[in-house]
C-alpha cells in the first residue's frame, strides 16, 4: 500500500475519487487497491498530476485505466490531467493493500503470499502454499504458472476440488 | 544523445518484438489449453517491454532531431518518432534483432528451446544492465522486465527437461531443435558497433549463460553442440529470409493506412 504524504484537501478528495475507478481486469478491486496509482499532486496551475504504473509491463488495461481517471476527474471537476507514467519503482504484490487482499479473497481469486515465501528461481521449484479462497484448505496443487492474466496463476484445491486463480507474487 | 544508443536500445527491443510476433502465432494452437495460455503470457510481457524500450528510444530520438532542427520526419502521417513508428515503419534492413528470434516456431520444442535460449540471454543481459545502473531509464526497464523474465526461463527450462529427458520422440525432437537453433547462438555474444556505449560485459556474459543452458542441457539429457558453425548478422541488420514475411505481417496495416487509429 502506498504511504501517502501529508495532503491537501484537494489530493485528499482526488485519492478518494480514484479509490472509487474499479480495475478493468478484476473489477473488485480499486486501481488504488491494486497500488496502480503512486502518487497524487497538485500542479501549479491547480491541475492534478497522477503517477500510476503498470503491474506488468505488458498490462492490456493501462490504456483504460488512463481513460477511467481522466472520465472520473473530468466528473469531479477536474478537466485537465497530468497523467505520468513511472516504471520505478517496479510494481510489486507487497503495494496491495490488505483491504484489497481481503476483498480479492472474497471474489474467489486466492490473494498474493508475501513475498518472503516466493519467487523461487530454482527449475521445478515446489509451487507456493496457495489457500483456497473457497474453503481455505492449504490442501491445493499449481495447475499452471500462467492464468487468464498476466499477474494470475491457476490452482485448483484438493479438498473442495474448486478450481481458482491465485495472484501470483511478483 | 548518441546515436549508439538508440541503437542498443533497438536491437533490445527488436529482439522482443520479433520473438514476441513469433510466439503470438501459437496463440490457439498450443499442445494444450493452459500451455497456451503460458506461451500467448509470455508473449504479453516481451511486447510490453518492447513497448517500453521503443518508447524510450523514440523519446531520446526526439530530443536529438529538436536539438539539431534535422529533418527526420518520421514518416508520412507521423509527426514524431513513437514506439509505432519505430515498430511499424522501420525497415528489414534497420531491424536489428538476432537471427534466432525470427527463425519459424516450428514445433512446441524449438519454440520452447529458441525462448529458453533467448530468456536466459536476456536474463544476465538485464542483469547487468540493472546493476550498471548509469542509464537509469534502461535500469528501470530492466529491472521491471527481469520479474516477468524469471518467470519466462523457469518456465521454458523445465520444458527443455521435460521434453529432452521425457519419451524417445519427444527427446529427438529436442535434439533436433538444438541443431537448428544453436547456429543462432554465437550471435548474442558478438558485439555489435553500438554496444560499446552501452559498456555490455560480453566476457561475462557469455559464460553465465552457456553455464545455465548446459546445466539445464545435461538434466535433459541432451548435449551441448561442439564447434557449429555460427550465423551472425541480425545485431546490424542482415536477416535470414524470414523476417521480411514477418514484417509484412506486422506491418501491413500501418504501411496501408499511415496513422491509422481504432
Amino acid at each position: 500500500m502506498i504511504k501517502r504524504e501529508t495532503e491537501t484537501g484537494a489530493e485528499a478528495k482526488i485519492w478518494s475519487a480514484l479509490e472509487t475507478i474499479p480495475d478493468p481486469e478484476i473489477p473488485v478491486l480499486s486501481i488504488v487497491d491494486l497500488g496502480i496509482v503512486r502518487k497524487v499532486s497538485i500542479t501549479e496551475n491547480g491541475e492534478p498530476a497522477i503517477t500510476i504504473t503498470a503491474t506488468y509491463t505488458g498490462c492490456p488495461a493501462m490504456d483504460m485505466i488512463a481513460i477511467e481517471i481522466r472520465m472520473k476527474l473530468a466528473a469531479t471537476g477536474y478537466k485537465q490531467v497530468t497523467l505520468i507514467n513511472a516504471i520505478s519503482p517496479a510494481w510489486t504484490t507487497d503495494w496491495m493493500s490488505e483491504e484489497g487482499k481481503q476483498k480479492l479473497k472474497e471474489y474467489g481469486i486466492a490473494p498474493p503470499n508475501s513475498k518472503q515465501q516466493v519467487c523461487d528461481q530454482n527449475l521445478f521449484a515446489e509451487a507456493d502454499a496457495v489457500q483456497c479462497p473457497q474453503c481455505n484448505s492449504y490442501n491445493t496443487y499449481r495447475i499452471s504458472e500462467f492464468g487468464s492474466t498476466a499477474c494470475k496463476a491457476l490452482y485448483q484445491c484438493n479438498n473442495c476440488k474448486e478450481p481458482f486463480d491465485y495472484f501470483k507474487c511478483h | 544523445m548518441s546515436k549508439h544508443l538508440t541503437d542498443f536500445i533497438l536491437h533490445l527491443a527488436d529482439s522482443t518484438l520479433i520473438l514476441g510476433q513469433r510466439n503470438g502465432e501459437w496463440c490457439g494452437h498450443g499442445p494444450v489449453l493452459e500451455q497456451d495460455i503460458a506461451i500467448t503470457n509470455i508473449t504479453l510481457d516481451l511486447i510490453g517491454q518492447a513497448r517500453s524500450l521503443y518508447q524510450y528510444a523514440a523519446k531520446l530520438i526526439n530530443e536529438v532531431s529538436k536539438l539539431s532542427e534535422s529533418e527526420v520526419p518520421p514518416a508520412e502521417g507521423f509527426k514524431a518518432a513513437s514506439e509505432d513508428t519505430l515498430a511499424y515503419l522501420r525497415t528489414e534492413r534497420e531491424f536489428k534483432n538476432f537471427l534466432l528470434v525470427e527463425q519459424p516456431n516450428s514445433d512446441w520444442g524449438q519454440t520452447i528451446l529458441r525462448q529458453f535460449l533467448f530468456s536466459t540471454w536476456q536474463y544476465y543481459l538485464y542483469q547487468q544492465l540493472k546493476e550498471k545502473g548509469s542509464d537509469t531509464t534502461l535500469a528501470a526497464i530492466a529491472e521491471k522486465s527481469l520479474k516477468e523474465i524469471s518467470y519466462h526461463v523457469r518456465w521454458s527450462g523445465e520444458w527443455v527437461i521435460r521434453l529432452g529427458d521425457g519419451t524417445a520422440e519427444s527427446k529427438k525432437r529436442m535434439a533436433h531443435a538444438i541443431q537448428e537453433l544453436w547456429p543462432y547462438t554465437g550471435e548474442l555474444f558478438l558485439p555489435a558497433p553500438y554496444e560499446k556505449v552501452a559498456e555490455v560485459d560480453f566476457d561475462k556474459l557469455k559464460p553465465a549463460w552457456f553455464k545455465k543452458v548446459s546445466d539445464v542441457f545435461n538434466e535433459a539429457t541432451l548435449l551441448v553442440p561442439q564447434h557449429v558453425y555460427m550465423h551472425t548478422g541480425g545485431k546490424t541488420g542482415t536477416h535470414t529470409e524470414h523476417l521480411g514475411y514477418m514484417l509484412a505481417e506486422l506491418q501491413y496495416m500501418q504501411r496501408s493506412f499511415p496513422g491509422c487509429e481504432w
